[in-house]
């Protein structure tokens, strides 16, 4: 193999705000890079093939499926966690509302439901619950406790 | 499960992607939005040496619209062809579809062209872009070609692309302004794989349909133009008795497998419903 060719790769991106250079491993998925390196353990690794949702994170300000992506492909990006933006105060309001309306039983799949709430909450703010639930489709909650879920994301969207 | 070990390099330019192509062979693949490429690496299904990230060479991505024809890059992303005001006005089909592609997140990341590349037979850009006749510009070291979507897709998961090509963007001729579209399809959840579903455009004129396609995705090996269906529809009044007639035609145009829900004849069935479904819109 050419020299390029390398397994592990220089790799800099900005995580919750603060620049990060490691060399990582091409395989390793950005969730388990976020994960284990960082110890950013707010976002959780569910099925691993991108149907779950529990993986969600932002990537350049667009929620993705942290283990559909390799953390090498984050090279230049900017890169927000749950710890990331619950510290900078983004989701406090929905934070709040699942609290209230009991929006979450183990609490496995509540990251990755905040983090895409979000995204519909500051692209739509006029979204119905038929919206919430299509947006919501990808996350999957095994505790089956939709319905709250719906009404805190429903309750911010009404403020 | 995790990825197998491999390598990685992000290409620069298609020069440096058809080099590597070359040089590697089978034991390369080209890593675009990856949202069924790396599904696939961690459930094992596939295990190249090496991965060849095209994201971040410059004018594969975005839309144009010019001389009456729509030019998608092929690292376009389904959500930036869903928020379109082009693709809207020129194209509504594509809008109409994009929704249907998985969940949010996904949409975010994968890119049309990767979509195209793989020839997944319950995709939705496949189907729209045989409904559209759309023209897909092929790239290799050799030179460029031009491939109509309706040669492009040959089986399951096969295409017309040569090893070392590379798909580089789309080319949709605008259909004027009297003309419709519509997308149904019907899939287990929202964002599943699609049981079934119809990509239509029509032109409506004096209340008939006229320039009919309805390509379908979850049919077949590869999208299924129904050209009896189509034939049995054209230049009528989309009414009770003229939606039947197509339906009825639909068993000379499509032949499912059964999937693990559903049998041969359950998705013949919904393809009809879906027919329906479609004609009523076009003609609404």
């Amino acid at each position: 193999m050419s020299p390029i060719m390398e397994q592990a790769l220089e790799t800099t991106l900005t995580v919750n705000g603060t620049p990060v250079t490691r060399r990582i491993p091409a395989r390793q998925h950005l969730i388990d890079f976020l994960r284990e390196e960082l110890g950013l353990t707010g976002s959780h690794v569910g099925c691993e093939h991108g149907v779950c949702g529990t993986c969600t994170v932002r990537v350049d300000g667009k929620i993705v499926r942290g283990c559909l992506m390799l953390a090498v492909q984050a090279d230049g990006r900017r890169v927000d966690t749950i710890e990331g933006l619950s510290d900078s105060g983004e989701l406090a309001e929905l934070q709040e509302a699942f609290h209230r309306r009991n929006a979450l039983q183990c609490g496995f799949c509540t990251p990755g439901m905040l983090i895409a709430a979000q995204e519909l909450i500051a692209n739509e703010p006029g979204a119905s619950r038929e919206r919430i639930r299509e947006h919501l489709s990808g996350n999957y909650c095994r505790c089956t406790g939709y319905q709250a879920i719906v009404d805190a994301i429903e309750d911010v969207l009404k403020k | 499960m995790k990825a197998p070990p491999l390598a990685y390099i992000r290409a620069r330019s298609l020069a440096e992607v058809f080099t590597l192509l070359e040089t590697h062979g089978d034991n390369a693949k080209v890593l675009a939005g990856g949202q069924s490429l790396i599904a696939a690496l961690n459930m094992r299904l596939s295990a190249p040496e090496l991965l060849i990230d095209i994201t971040r060479i410059k004018d594969l991505s975005g839309i144009e619209v010019r001389n009456g024809t729509v030019r998608i890059g092929a690292l376009t992303t389904h959500a930036e062809i869903e928020r379109s005001p082009e693709i809207r006005k020129f194209l509504p089909l594509l809008a109409q579809a994009a929704p249907h592609i998985a969940h949010p997140a996904i949409r975010n990341a994968g890119t049309i062209g990767g979509s195209l590349a793989l020839a997944d037979p319950a995709a939705e850009w496949p189907a729209c872009c045989v409904a559209l006749d759309a023209q897909f510009g092929v790239a290799g070291k050799v030179g460029t070609r031009r491939v109509a979507a309706r040669d492009f897709f040959k089986g399951l998961y096969a295409t017309a692309l040569r090893p070392n090509e590379v798909l580089t963007h789309i080319e949709i001729t605008v259909p004027g302004p009297e003309y419709r579209s519509a997308f149904v399809e019907l899939a287990q959840r929202r964002g599943d794989y699609a049981i079934a579903g119809v990509a239509a455009v029509a032109k409506r004129a004096g209340g008939t349909l006229t320039d009919l396609r309805l390509a379908f995705l979850g049919m077949g090996q590869a999208p299924v133009l129904a050209r009896s269906a189509m034939a049995a529809m054209e230049g009528k009044r989309a009414a009770a008795d003229t939606i039947a007639a197509a339906s009825e035609a639909l068993s000379r145009d499509l032949d499912p497998a059964p999937d693990l829900y559903s049998s041969a004849a359950t998705k013949l069935h919904l393809a009809r419903v879906l027919t329906g479904r479609a004609l009523a819109a076009l003609a609404a």
